[in-house]
């Protein structure tokens, strides 16, 4: 077995021990040093991933572990949001958390658990590294150093969250039982020879199961109460990462179970997300409408960004792929634009609520600009990601004839214009009594530039980015038989 | 160089922005001159492409294409024909002395001249995109600046009994325009399903074979989704508010160019990819622009607030367009796009000494503005203009438009000419009415020192009504040019 395919999981492992182990020899005067070390480890992972696998496509241990251009997509995906939320957190760290040592080396732990669950091919990996994954979520959302909200979004979680990985391992029982094997290959490959005309009702137990378990992970209704609280008690920076990281890893395992697993018996769990997926797009629309704290609002328009995107795993189409694949990129870099602007405002006001936006205009025309650029693209307007990846997803799915949910999704993107309008009208049209510009390191002001470009840059040039995304859902599709 | 042409009408004022958004915020002058060269330089392009493009050829021209994203077989790909030549030429009227208007805005001009100049490059995009994603991309970029260029510059209104307030109508204005296109982006992508073609190109999508069943459905959500945009009745209501609640410029560029887009939408998306469609479902647009002739021109009656009154008369004029395309015949279809051009440039030049009078004594009251022409000759005179080719003056250039629309109306649709020349003669009605009252008679106190338009605003004037004059007295160039692009549409239609 050719181990070295496993290098940027070992190097990531030594990194998350590394910086962990450098908190408790660093002085305290010293620990500001802990975000580069990350960061720089992190691009070295980067680096040695993309020098060793670009363009394999092996397995390890007889297929648990899979190495494609699929796995790759996301493992750089992983690695660079990695990278961004250590960047976004580094201020915020500073001044709200209690120990940065663990903050920095928990967050590493959690890419390698989303590495290995885009790269899972059984379900029994798959669930371990979800577990791994969401252990590290739970303790980074109870690492708020002050306030009961932290801590109280920290319990609900982790109550919430083992009553949805007991679901899963529930799920996964049933599926072994039935079909002998947990191999997302070999399930096909069962269902496949098997002749009768209805699914065994202890399958679709199964099945439903799995879904629940992945829905909470996505938020997707009616898996998402938790999802509110929590991003309101997270700090900021984790709020961005659970937004899109855990969201993308849940992905990545969904359209890699369904598609190389579940393919041959679509018509029987179609339905079942095609009514979620109208649900949560809608409600989380409707509910972001009366939210005026902007980390909730955001955790609703977060869930009904989730509902678009499992309109492409109902599609199942590599071209649907794509979408979901270049809609998460695009609702990536766009997100995490917004929730900067909202860490630098919170941590030179200490406001985080819709109203506390209010004359940003004029007091910072730079991020009020950066919001309103950010919030355009999260309501899907051009020249931004948002309107170019959800042209791409939506054409998707409409190409397998589903224009009428399509159609709801185009619905549900003119009601999420209204809420990110109010946002964007607190800061240019209501004035506020605190006219004192707002003054912010160059440090921060630099990330964000960077997200913004990088919003544009997916918006208005996407060519080269697809062409990457084509050929990792090629190589999710080229395992079906 | 002419391939080049297009995409500059697009690049320069989005570079511009760009630009601008990085000049310091204190050098007001500096942005100002660097947004009038712009408008000046793409208000020369826009001639440069009337006059040189060949109307013997006909067709697309100035083409060229530019590889995009081939997974799902979207190009930038552009080309302008007769209609659209018409509507580059009308923008870049309208954008450049739309600049020169909104010369004095003080209060954060940068970001006045950033969004503006998006817009500008939004509505250009439209115009010459071949490519239905574009043409989308472009159309929503057009709609993107609206709410803050309504919301942060524009003015609230206080009646008696209720006050409009500019939050308010940025907001209503948004929301219908973008429920508008939420129609168009349904109805475009069951276009690209149904053609089968991989392909976003109009070009490509015009020989698809589209059912009669699915034309006849998916017609309607074109007709109602650009008809948003253009004001069709009953969706207009968004119009008179956001019109008036827009800073001048604003109000001349949306209701000069961008009500345009929509009807442009109609027959260049609408007609000419679903022309059965289309056929079937004119009759319904028949009434409804007849009832936006009529009732935008009994509501401009009953107005009190000047520019209250020029926004109905939009959602009149605006009728004549949706009539003259429902005739889908020559006459009719040409005098529409004509109506098209002769309107934006007519209501530019009312919003724009809207713009001057208010500025001057902060009144847009008909009930108090009184004989402003003793102190304002120049304005009251280009009102004079303006208003007389609102209500069809021959010479003008509505009278040449809506004569077109007439008589392509009373070959199939007698009784509702009859209903337009009525709506006409009430149009005369509020018009000289408003002459009258405001510019001539007995000046009041009030206004015994007033101050007349400024060089500027006389220059800018003056570029609209040259180009009302012209249009009257000689509008061949205009109406062959319109022939050429509308002909192979109409062979279209006929053909079926």
């Amino acid at each position: 077995m050719n181990f070295w395919l496993f290098i940027p999981e070992f190097t990531i492992t030594a990194l998350a021990f590394g910086v962990i182990g450098a908190d408790l020899f660093l002085a305290k005067e010293n620990k500001k040093y802990l975000p580069w070390i990350s960061s720089i480890g992190l691009i070295i992972v980067l680096g040695i991933a993309l020098n060793y696998l670009l363009g394999k496509q092996e397995n390890l241990y007889g297929g648990l572990f899979l190495i494609d251009d699929f796995s790759m997509f996301f493992k750089v995906f992983f690695l660079i949001l990695g990278l961004l939320v250590v960047l976004i957190s580094s201020e915020y760290v500073k001044n709200h958390i209690k120990h940065p040592g663990e903050y920095y080396g928990i967050l590493i732990f959690s890419i390698l658990a989303m590495m290995l669950m885009a790269a899972s091919g059984e379900l029994l990996t798959a669930y371990i590294s979800l577990e791994l994954l969401s252990f590290c979520l739970y303790v980074l959302v109870a690492s708020g150093r002050y306030g009961e909200k932290s801590t109280e979004a920290g319990v609900k979680y982790i109550l919430l969250g083992a009553l949805a990985s007991a679901f899963m391992l529930y799920g996964i029982s049933q599926i072994y039982g039935l079909v002998g094997t947990t191999k997302f290959a070999d399930i096909n490959l069962v269902l496949i020879a098997d002749n009768s005309s209805s699914l065994d009702l202890g399958l679709i137990m199964g099945i439903v199961f799995l879904v629940a378990g992945l829905g909470f992970k996505i938020a997707a209704v009616p898996f998402h109460m938790w999802a509110p609280d929590v991003y309101e008690g997270a700090p900021i920076p984790i709020t961005a990462y659970l937004a899109v990281g855990s969201k993308a890893a849940a992905f990545a395992l969904l359209l890699r179970l369904f598609s190389n697993g579940f393919i041959s018996i679509m018509e029987d769990w179609q339905m079942v997300i095609i009514v979620i997926s109208a649900l949560t797009m809608t409600l989380g629309n409707l509910v972001a409408l009366a939210q005026s704290n902007i980390k909730r609002l955001l955790a609703y328009s977060s869930i009904g960004h989730v509902g678009y995107l499992l309109m492409g795993v109902v599609a199942m189409t590599p071209l649907a792929f794509d979408g979901i694949m270049l809609h998460l990129v695009g609702y990536g870099v766009t997100n995490l634009a917004c929730f900067m602007c909202i860490i630098m405002l919170y941590n030179t006001t200490g406001r985080d609520d819709v109203a506390g936006y209010a004359g940003l205009a004029d007091r910072s025309p730079f991020l009020a600009m950066s919001m309103s650029v950010a919030l355009f693209s999260l309501a899907g307007l051009p020249f931004f990601a948002g309107f170019t990846t959800k042209f791409y997803l939506f054409t998707a799915v409409a190409n397998e004839g589903l224009i009428w949910l399509v159609g709801l999704a185009i619905l549900n993107s003119l009601i999420s214009l209204y809420y990110y309008l109010m946002v964007i009208k607190a800061m240019y049209i209501d004035g506020s009594d605190d006219t004192s510009p707002l003054v912010f390191s160059r440090y921060s002001l630099g990330v964000l530039s960077i997200l913004v470009v990088s919003i544009f840059v997916v918006g208005v040039y996407p060519g080269p980015l697809v062409e990457l995304i084509q050929e990792a859902s090629q190589s999710l599709f080229s395992y079906i038989p | 160089m002419d391939n080049y042409l297009l995409i500059s009408l697009i690049l320069v004022p989005a570079l511009a922005a760009i630009v601008v958004a990085f000049v310091p915020r204190e050098k007001i002058s500096e942005i100002r001159i660097l947004s009038g060269i712009v408008a000046f330089a793409l208000f020369v392009m826009s001639v440069y492409a009337f006059i040189n493009y060949d109307k013997d050829v006909g067709g697309y021209q100035f083409t060229k294409d530019f590889a995009w994203l081939d997974a799902l077989g979207i190009q930038l790909s552009m080309g302008i024909d007769g209609i659209s030549t018409t509507m580059v030429l009308l923008t870049g009227i309208v954008s450049f002395t739309a600049v020169l208007i909104s010369w004095n805005i003080e209060h954060r001009a940068k970001d006045f001249f950033v969004l503006f100049l998006l817009l500008v490059s939004g509505v250009y995009g439209v115009f010459v995109s071949l490519d239905l994603f574009f043409f989308f991309f472009f159309y929503e970029l057009a709609v993107l600046p609206m709410y803050l260029l309504i919301g942060v510059w524009g003015s609230s209104s206080d009646f008696v009994t209720f006050i409009r307030n500019k939050e308010y109508a940025a907001l209503k204005l948004m929301l219908y325009l973008v429920a508008g296109s939420i129609l168009v982006w349904v109805a475009l992508l069951a276009v690209y399903v149904e053609g089968d073609m991989n392909s976003f190109s109009l070009l490509k999508l015009q020989d698809a074979e589209l059912s009669e069943d699915f034309q006849r459905l998916y017609f309607p959500m074109f007709m109602v989704g650009f008809g948003v945009l253009a004001g069709l009745w009953p969706f207009h209501t968004w119009s008179p508010d956001g019109h008036v609640s827009a800073p001048t410029s604003v109000s001349m560029l949306h209701a000069g160019v961008l009500m345009k887009l929509g009807a442009y939408g109609i027959i260049r998306i609408g007609v000419d990819l679903l022309p059965q469609g289309a056929e079937y479902w004119m009759p319904l647009l028949m009434i409804l622009g007849t009832i936006n002739v009529v009732y935008g021109a009994v509501s401009a009656l009953s107005q009190t607030d000047l520019k209250y009154v020029i926004g109905y008369s939009s959602v009149s004029h605006m009728g004549y367009v949706f009539m003259g395309l429902a005739t889908l015949n020559a006459t009719g279809m040409g005098g529409a796009v004509l109506q098209m051009f002769s309107h934006g440039i007519m209501t530019a030049l009312f919003f724009a000494l809207v713009g001057v009078i208010y500025d001057r004594s902060h009144v847009r009251d008909i009930g108090i503005l009184e004989g402003l022409s003793k102190r304002m000759g120049w304005t009251a005179s280009f009102f004079a203009i303006a208003g007389l080719a609102s209500l069809g003056l021959p010479g003008l250039s509505g009278f040449v438009a809506e004569v077109l629309v007439f008589i392509g109306t009373f070959k199939d649709y007698p009784i509702f000419g009859v209903l337009g020349i009525i709506g006409a003669a009430i149009t005369a009605v509020y018009i000289l009415r408003l002459l009258g009252k405001v510019f001539f008679g007995p000046i009041s106190e009030d206004w015994k020192t007033l101050p007349d338009a400024n060089n500027v605003e006389k220059f800018s004037a003056g570029i609209l009504v040259l180009f009302l004059l012209v249009v009257g007295l000689y509008p061949k160039p205009w109406m062959d040019l319109i022939n050429t692009g509308l002909s192979p549409l109409i062979e279209r239609v006929a053909g079926l």
